[in-house]
Formats: structure tokens, C-alpha cells, sequence
């Protein structure tokens, strides 16, 4: 059944293109939404029956013998997690793009396809699968940017695909590597996890898949396509690209870098620049990335590169999470990736839908002035709310996210652990300052009064509360999910890792 | 003692495809004097696809092994899948000139096609030298002639003009290197040449690169890839199609058993930092020139078929990277390559004769916003380009998995050969900017006559979510040319596009009953 959320999102598309062009609007946004929250309503289903967080497949059928490929399926608790998330994000990003009137069947068309090679990355078993959804979803990201998108769009988009087919030729190098090293037999996650790779193998292949991965998931300084990229994207592609699509190049490096080549984190024989093992260097890149993207955002003038850099700021804390090689570490970072999900997307839509699409203007110095939080009370509540997630504020889930990292990080590297709190601090002022300049700015009394905006639509207002609700109901009970990540990552697919150095 | 009887059965297929061009080239002489070009292209090719389809009837009813004069002509099942596939080729190239107007010798075109069709059947299927060269000759001939048939255009002149001088220069090189060749073995057979040849000798190295720089010629390999950009863009649209096609196929088949067959002593390695002496480090050095000289060039075109031809070096350099392998898994994933490879260029190149019917040209502004009046077709560019750069679940997609899969299980262990798969990967990852960027022009950029007021569009709109421009909506009926063919064009392009599809979903259609006719 969990595999109908693919399905069912491609059908839609393909549905969409059939469509023609001067199809009822209405019509057409109804059908993506019914769409999404089909897929969003299996994933939920699935998500409360399969409590014990174990692999469970979903379909294994023979696909390429001649190379041992399958068609396969599964799902575990940490898969489970994220498909939950990117239904979400679906329906609420759907729900946001209500106002696309240009070519909308179009746009649904790429949306629903890159929904549903997102799902298709997460629920992938088969690790030759897995690389074949992972590249789906560059094509459609590229023209939902270049078609539909704003400032610099196409600059945004060219660099966005180069870097993601960049970061995917180097993941297909170490897959073909780790393939045939293996024997050639078979490309599923565990044959290749158990198959015990050299150690002079691992150093080398895992920091090269590790980085393509990484590359998706906004690792500094690899993280330049983001800010652009974001800021050129429509609303509902950003809210996308950085609540899930990111977290395709997380959920990458831990489930694909980091369990085939566990031996890859292990300390090198000698010291570079100071450095003992990739697993130092990547979570220092991460620190960097945190306390880089959150001064970068403290800088902006444009409201959505402000949400633009706290994203890398954000995942810097999911690399980190992932590099403290502990239980609370690892599970603050899967936390981390559904929170950052949950509140980018929010972020993207009060800044891309909310704001932007009614004042046709992202300064903040601009916005200032035409008293925002008067003209658009729930906007400027609304993010409020997600600013307060975002900078961790307790009953949010970017609390019990941030707080797992941080003791995950102190077990593991209590220097980084100092340099994070600075970072959260830093992110607590950019948030301030955009929130301050945007919704709370002094009113200019000589300017004429403001024209009226029109006000917040019903859609908006639901998509909204998904995410809030989500967001809050993950901070106030996480162990909803916890729950099925540690089971998850206490199983044998993790045994590499666990024996080695899992503190 | 000749046995005739067997020879005529092996070579049923060519017979059928000559018998064909001889048939059309009668039926157009005598009943359509009259008639339109169009309609003499339209009859001859559709006879000449009947033909096509006769001999892949035959080929296909044919089992078993045969072996004539010792590999003179063969017959086995996996020389009769790229037969087939060849076949398959020429149809579909031919079907793209049913309605064209290009030349008044319609039938010559026709016979043209089939004899270097013919060509390419016993290409493939021998293993001594003289049938090889002779049949290559057959190809090339006939390929140039094809080339130069657009007599209204100077340049396609120019261009066939230009393949003729390197082509006649490339195949000296080649008579030179197999002249060496017998001189060292004293036979034509490759199987016996091998059993010769032991020692790589000075001599032997001067006919591997002069056998090398007259194969790299016929599959457009760097540096021997002059000819392509210019033969691309002027040569009428089946030509294109059908040298960017079928004749890769077999170009490439010949190559490589003429490699591993006839040379299968000789092969040095092309480890990094440990090449030795052989041929396996020439076409090494040969494909890493072509991918990246193909992948850099083509970023700078502004011409899509001469994007095309420059893309095509860079395939030819992956290809050639089976040849480095050399192995059966390798020769397999090279067949799935070329295939592929050549369904998804016909296919391009029918989408363009159909674009530049409408536009006028196929440079890249000119095809600015074409997918609104175009959207099938500009759809179905999309499949093409996005395989060729390797997009999955096209089929370009595993055809580069699978063929650095083998590349990398040739020499198990240490990996040795895995500099020339990164290398290959990467620039494959540059590739798709350029491809990229036809699918920008294309889909994103707005036409250029967008000004409001011209008379071709019907409109503006405003686009809330951006703010800050305006889409023209072009008027849907007003195509600029007629054409009759293009219909037909449509649909072939729209089949391949599901070819393309197909295999890239169920590659082990073609996978597996070329890895069973290589086991036999």
C-alpha cells in the first residue's frame, strides 16, 4: 500500500500533462490536491501502524537480473518519518501555490512528479532505485525554478541542477564502485552494507559519496546553489527544495555514505590540518555551515535569502547530528530533518506566498514601512510561530531537535558543541531582525497609507495549521517518532556503524 | 568446394534490401514520373521500409550458427540482434524522409540508404579484414553521397565535400593499418591474426593507430571528428539521422571485434599510472580526448545539430570505453548503448527537421518558446535530450550504468580503470548543462517576437506568482510551411520517444537476449 504514495503522485502528473492547458484552474488545483493528500493519507496510515520501526518491504520484484537489481521497496522507521513529512509538506505546498495561474497544469504536473520521486527516494530499498529517483527529482525541480520561479530564475535553476547532477555523479561513482567491489550480485542496501568493503576502500569511497550527498543537503561550502535557488523558486517549489528535497541529501548520507562505509569515519593512520578522520572534517564543515549561514541571514536585505541562509544553518545542525556517530545525536538529526521540513516550508510560504505575492517586494527595508503585521495579522503571526521553531523555543520541534544535537555533539565533540550554542544564538537575533524589520518596523506617517492587501486566503490558512500543528505536535510528544527512528537505528543495518565507534 | 548455397542463405538479408532499391528505383522511374516529390519520397520510402522489414522477418525466422570461409560471413545470434537493430534504424530513418522535398533523385536517396544499410549487415557480420574494409567502403561511399544530397544548400555541399576528403584520407589510414596487419599474420581472418600476432612491435603499434585513426573517423571519436559538426548541421535530416545512427552501430561492433578478436594478444592496459603497450592504452587516450573535448565544445554551441554532433563525440568516447573493457559484459552494455544512443539521436533529429520546417533554423533562439505551439513534440525532445545526458529511468540512463559497471568489472580488485569512469562521469555531469540548455530555450525562454502587437500572437499575460514578466500566448494555427510528411515524422518521433521510455523501464529487453546470444 505505502507504495501508492509513488504511484498515485506519478498518476497525477501524468494526469496533469493529459489536461489541457485551458482546463478549469479550479479543477486542476483540486485534482493535485486530492493527489497530494492521497499520498499524504497512506503515509499516515502506514506511519501509525508500523510502530516497531523494523524494515518492512513493500515490493521486491526482479527488475534487471542481469545486474541483480530489484524493484524493492521498504520502509523503516526513519524512511517512515520522512515519507510522513514529504506528505505533509505536499499537501501544505500544494495548498500555498493556490494563486499559480500560468499554465497550472504544468506546474502540478512537476510538483506531483518531484512528490513522487521523493517518496520514491525514501522508501527505496535497492540502492540502484534509490539513484534513479534521486535523479528524477532534478528535472522537475529545474523547470518548476526556471518556469514559474522570480528573481534570476534561471541562474538559480541552471545552478541547482549542475550542483545536484554534480553531487549525483559523484554518488553514482562510489555506487558503482561499492557494486562491483562487492561481487556485482546485488544492489540492496543491506547485501552491500554487510559485504565488509577494505578500510583503504571505505577512507576513500565514503567522503565521495558522503559530499555528493551532501551537496543536496546544503554541507558549507557546497551550499551555494541554496540561497539562489531558494530565493528563484516559487513558493511551494522552495518550501519543496528545502523541506524535502534537502533532506534527500541527508537522508543520502546517512542511510547510503554512512551505512555502506562505516569504516569511512573511523580515524586516518595520520593527521591533516589537524584533522583525525572525515567525521571530524564534516562535522566542522557543519559548524561552519551553522554559525556561516546564520551570520549570512543576519545580513540580508531580501526577505527570502534571510530564510534562504537560516536553511544551511539549519541543515549544518542535521550533518552535525549525523557526525556525533551517537543514538541522541543521529536520532536529533532525523528530528532535526522533519522539523527543518516542517518550519522551512512555513517560513517560505509566509515569505514567497504571504508577503511577496501581495507586495511584490521582498526588501525588508521596504516592508517596513507599509505596517505589515497591521495589514496581515496572520502572517506576521504565523511567523512568529515559525520563527519561534526555528530558533528552538521549547514545544516547538526545533527544541528537541537542537537540544538531541547538542548532547549528541557534546558527547562527541565538546569544542563544536560551545561554537553550536553561539550559533543558536545568532539564529535567535536573524529571526528577531527579519521578524522586527518585516511585521514591526516603524510606520513612515508621511508615506501615503498603504493600499489594502488582500487578505489571507482560506487555503493559506489551513496549510498554515498543518504545519504549525505538526511542528508543535512533534515538540510537545516526540516520541511519536522517536519511538520508530531508535528502533531503526538499532537494527542490524546499522551494526557498522554501532561497532564502530558508536558512543 | 564453395558451398553457394549457404553463402545465399547467410546473405538473404542484404540480397532482400538490394533487391528492393532495385525494385523502388524501377517502380519510380516508370509510374511516377509524374507524380510530386513528395508523394515519389513517401512511396519510395515506405517500399524501402518494406523491404527493411522483409529482411528482419528472415533475419528473425533464421537459428543456429554458421561460419563461412573462416569468418568470411557469419551467422549467430548475436550478430543477428544488431542486424535487426540496425534494420530497425534505417526504418526509422527512412520513414523520417516520407514527405520531404529536398532532392528530385528520390530513388537514387532510397537506394543509397539501403546499400549502405546492406553495408552495415555485412559489416557486422564477418571477421576478415577484406569484407571489412570493402563493406565499410560500401557504407561510406554511400553515407557521403546521402550527405551532399540537399543540392539547393551550399553548405550541405561544403559539408559532404569535407567528410568525402577526411573520409577518403580515413580509410587509407585504415587499408595502411589491415595492410600491416596481413603483412604481420600473412591471413585476412581475425581469429588467425590473433593467433599470429604475439608481440607488439613497432610495426604492430603503427597499424593500431592507423587502424584506430581510420575507425575513430567512422564513429567520430576525437581528434577524427571534423567531419560531424559540419555534416550534422547541412546533411538533409534522414541523412543526419541515418550517419548519426545506424552506421554508429555498426562502426562500433566492427570496432570493437576487429579490437578484441583480431588483436586479442596485443591489448596492453590503460592502467593509471601503469599503461603498457598495446591497444587498449591508443583508445583510451583516444576516448578520454573525445569526452572531454565533445562535452566542453558542445557548452558553446548555438546550432542544435551541431550540439548533436559535438554530444556525439563525447558518446563515442564513453562508448569507446567498452573497448577498453573488453570483455563479453562489456560488448553487451556497448550494444545497449549504441542502440539506445542511436534511438534517442533519430529521434532528435526528427523533432528538429520538424522544428526547423516551422522556424526556419535550429539555432537555439530561434526555438525559444516552441514547446506552446509544439508541445508533443517539444515533450518528446525533452525524453531524447534528457537520455542522452543520462536522466533516469531513460534509457541513456542505464546504458551508462551498465556500461561503467563493466568498464569497472573488467579488472576486479583494485579498480584500475575506475580513473576513466570518474573522468566519464563527470563530464557527463557537464553535459547535461548543454542539454539543459536547449530544454531551457525551448521551454523557458519566451519567443523572441514576443513584442506586443506582432501579428503571430494573440496576447499577454500577466503572471502574478513573478511579477515581472509577461508570457506571450502564441496563436496555435499558423504553421509556416507545409509539409506532408510531418505528420508521420510526428509519429515516428513520438514511437521512438516510447522506445526511449521502454527500454530505459525494461532494460533487459534488450539485455538479456543479447547476454544469451553471447553465451552461446
Amino acid at each position: 500500500m505505502l507504495a501508492w504514495t509513488i504511484y498515485i503522485s506519478f498518476l497525477g502528473a501524468g494526469a496533469m500533462l493529459l489536461l489541457p492547458n485551458r482546463a478549469a484552474k479550479t479543477g486542476v488545483r483540486c485534482l493535485a490536491l486530492f493527489t497530494a493528500t492521497a499520498g499524504f493519507g497512506i503515509a499516515l496510515s502506514a506511519f501509525l501502524r508500523h510502530r516497531t520501526g523494523e524494515f518492512f518491504t513493500v515490493t521486491d520484484i526482479d527488475w534487471i537480473p542481469a545486474l541483480g537489481i530489484h524493484y524493492h521497496l521498504a520502509a523503516d522507521g526513519i524512511s517512515l518519518s520522512l515519507v510522513l513529512l514529504t506528505g505533509i509538506v505536499a499537501v501544505a505546498g500544494v495548498l500555498f501555490s493556490w494563486d499559480i495561474d500560468d499554465r497550472t497544469n504544468q506546474f502540478f504536473a512537476f510538483y506531483l512528479l518531484l512528490i513522487g520521486a521523493v517518496y520514491g527516494v525514501f522508501l527505496s530499498y535497492d540502492l540502484f532505485l534509490l539513484f534513479v529517483f534521486y535523479e528524477i527529482v532534478i528535472i522537475p525541480k529545474y523547470f518548476l525554478i526556471a518556469n514559474w520561479g522570480s528573481t534570476r530564475r534561471e541562474y538559480g535553476a541552471m545552478k541547482l541542477a549542475i550542483y545536484s547532477f554534480v553531487g549525483s555523479a559523484m554518488v553514482l561513482v562510489g555506487l558503482i564502485a561499492a557494486f562491483v567491489a562487492a561481487g556485482s550480485q546485488s544492489m540492496s542496501l543491506d547485501y552491500l552494507a554487510g559485504s565488509h568493503f577494505t578500510a583503504a576502500f571505505q577512507l576513500v569511497a565514503f567522503p565521495v559519496v558522503f559530499i555528493g550527498f551532501a551537496i543536496l543537503a546544503g554541507l558549507w561550502p557546497f551550499h551555494t546553489w541554496a540561497p539562489t535557488g531558494h530565493v528563484a523558486a516559487p513558493t511551494a517549489a522552495s518550501m519543496l527544495l528545502a523541506g524535502v528535497v534537502m533532506k534527500l541529501g541527508a537522508y543520502g548520507c546517512l542511510r547510503v555514505a554512512m551505512t555502506l562505509f562505516p569504516l569511512g569515519l573511523q580515524p586516518w593512520s595520520h593527521h591533516v590540518l589537524g584533522f583525525a578522520s572525515w567525521r571530524e572534517v564534516f562535522a566542522v564543515l557543519a559548524v561552519v555551515g551553522i554559525i556561516y549561514g546564520a551570520l549570512v541571514a543576519l545580513v540580508q536585505r531580501d526577505f527570502k535569502f534571510v530564510i534562504g541562509y537560516s536553511s544551511v544553518s539549519h541543515m549544518g545542525f542535521i550533518l552535525l547530528g549525523l557526525m556525533t556517530i551517537n543514538l541522541i545525536g543521529v536520532s536529533g538529526a532525523i528530528i532535526q530533518m522533519i522539523s527543518h521540513g516542517l518550519i522551512a516550508g512555513l517560513l517560505f510560504a509566509v515569505v514567497g506566498r504571504m508577503v511577496y505575492a501581495r507586495t511584490h517586494t521582498r526588501e525588508l527595508n521596504a516592508l517596513g514601512p507599509m505596517n505589515l503585521s497591521r495589514l496581515l495579522p496572520f502572517a506576521a503571526v504565523t511567523f512568529i510561530l515559525a520563527g519561534m521553531a526555528g530558533m528552538g523555543l521549547p514545544g516547538f520541534s526545533g527544541f528537541v531537535a537542537e537540544l538531541m544535537i547538542v548532547l549528541g555533539a557534546w558527547g562527541a565533540f565538546p569544542a563544536l558543541a560551545l561554537c553550536v550554542g553561539f550559533g543558536i544564538l545568532i539564529g535567535i537575533v536573524y529571526v528577531w531582525r527579519a521578524m522586527q524589520k518585516a511585521f514591526f518596523a516603524e510606520p513612515d506617517r508621511e508615506a501615503p497609507p498603504p493600499h489594502s492587501l488582500q487578505p489571507i486566503s482560506l487555503p493559506e490558512k489551513l496549510a498554515a495549521f498543518l504545519l504549525i500543528a505538526s511542528s508543535v505536535a512533534v515538540g510537545l510528544y516526540p516520541q511519536m517518532v522517536l519511538n520508530i527512528i531508535q528502533p531503526a537505528l538499532n537494527s542490524p543495518l546499522f551494526a557498522g556503524l554501532r561497532h564502530g565507534g558508536w558512543q | 568446394m564453395i558451398d553457394y548455397r549457404e553463402l545465399l542463405s547467410l546473405a538473404i538479408p542484404q540480397i532482400i534490401l538490394v533487391v528492393t532499391a532495385l525494385l523502388l528505383m524501377a517502380v519510380d522511374f516508370v509510374a511516377l514520373r509524374r507524380a510530386s516529390t513528395a508523394t515519389r519520397f513517401t512511396t519510395a520510402s515506405v517500399l524501402g521500409s518494406l523491404g527493411c522489414a522483409l529482411a528482419i522477418t528472415q533475419i528473425a525466422i533464421t537459428h543456429g550458427q554458421a561460419n563461412l570461409f573462416d569468418g568470411v560471413l557469419m551467422g549467430a545470434p548475436f550478430v543477428r540482434i544488431v542486424q535487426i537493430a540496425i534494420l530497425t534504424l534505417t526504418i526509422a530513418t527512412l520513414l523520417l524522409a516520407v514527405g520531404s522535398s529536398f532532392t528530385r533523385h528520390v530513388a537514387e536517396y532510397v537506394l543509397l540508404v539501403l546499400l549502405a544499410t546492406a553495408g552495415m549487415l555485412f559489416l557486422v557480420a564477418t571477421h576478415d579484414l577484406l569484407v571489412i574494409f570493402i563493406s565499410i567502403e560500401l557504407l561510406s561511399l554511400s553515407l557521403y553521397i546521402l550527405s551532399a544530397f540537399n543540392k539547393q544548400s551550399r553548405f550541405s555541399w561544403e559539408a559532404a565535400l569535407k567528410y568525402f576528403l577526411f573520409g577518403g584520407m580515413s580509410a587509407a589510414f585504415l587499408l595502411y593499418g589491415l595492410s600491416i596487419l596481413y603483412g604481420l599474420s600473412n591471413s585476412t581472418s581475425l581469429p588467425e591474426i590473433a593467433t599470429a600476432i604475439h608481440v607488439v612491435s613497432p610495426l604492430l603499434i603503427i597499424s593500431i593507430v592507423s587502424v584506430t585513426v581510420g575507425l575513430g573517423f567512422k564513429v567520430a571519436a576525437a581528434p577524427f571528428h571534423f567531419w560531424a559538426p559540419d555534416v550534422y548541421q547541412a546533411a538533409p535530416i534522414p541523412s543526419a539521422a541515418f550517419i548519426a545512427s545506424g552506421s554508429k552501430v555498426a562502426s562500433f561492433i566492427v570496432f570493437f571485434q576487429l579490437a578484441t578478436i583480431g588483436l586479442a594478444g596485443t591489448q596492453g592496459t590503460a592502467n593509471l599510472g601503469h599503461f603498457v603497450r598495446g591497444w587498449v592504452p591508443v583508445i583510451a587516450i583516444v576516448a578520454t580526448v573525445s569526452m572531454l573535448l565533445g562535452n566542453l565544445v558542445a557548452i558553446r554551441q548555438r546550432s542544435v545539430r551541431r550540439l548533436l554532433a559535438y554530444s556525439a563525440v563525447a558518446h563515442a568516447g564513453y562508448m569507446l570505453l567498452a573497448l577498453v573493457a573488453h570483455n563479453q559484459q562489456s560488448l553487451a552494455s556497448l550494444v545497449y548503448y549504441v542502440i539506445t544512443y542511436s534511438v534517442a539521436t533519430i529521434g532528435a533529429f526528427a523533432v528538429l527537421g520538424v522544428m526547423e520546417v516551422q522556424t526556419g533554423s535550429d539555432f537555439l533562439p530561434e526555438l525559444a518558446g516552441i514547446s506552446r505551439r509544439e508541445p508533443v513534440l517539444s515533450f518528446c525532445l525533452c525524453l531524447f535530450l534528457l537520455s542522452l545526458a543520462g536522466i533516469p529511468p531513460l534509457a541513456g540512463f542505464f546504458g551508462k550504468f551498465y556500461l561503467f559497471v563493466a568498464v569497472l568489472q573488467s579488472t576486479p580488485g583494485s579498480m584500475p580503470l575506475l580513473w576513466l569512469v570518474i573522468l566519464a562521469i563527470s563530464t557527463s555531469a557537464v553535459s547535461l548543462y548543454y542539454y539543459l540548455r536547449v530544454l531551457k530555450n525551448i521551454y523557458v525562454t519566451l519567443p523572441r517576437a514576443a513584442a506586443p502587437g506582432d501579428g503571430g500572437y494573440s496576447g499577454q499575460l500577466a503572471i502574478p506568482e513573478s511579477g515581472e514578466r509577461a508570457v506571450a500566448v502564441v496563436d496555435l494555427d499558423s504553421p509556416r510551411a507545409p509539409h506532408s510528411g510531418l505528420g508521420l515524422t510526428r509519429l515516428v518521433a513520438v514511437i521512438l520517444a516510447g522506445i526511449v521510455v521502454l527500454l530505459g523501464f525494461f532494460p533487459s529487453l534488450i539485455v538479456n537476449p543479447l547476454l544469451n546470444a553471447l553465451a552461446n
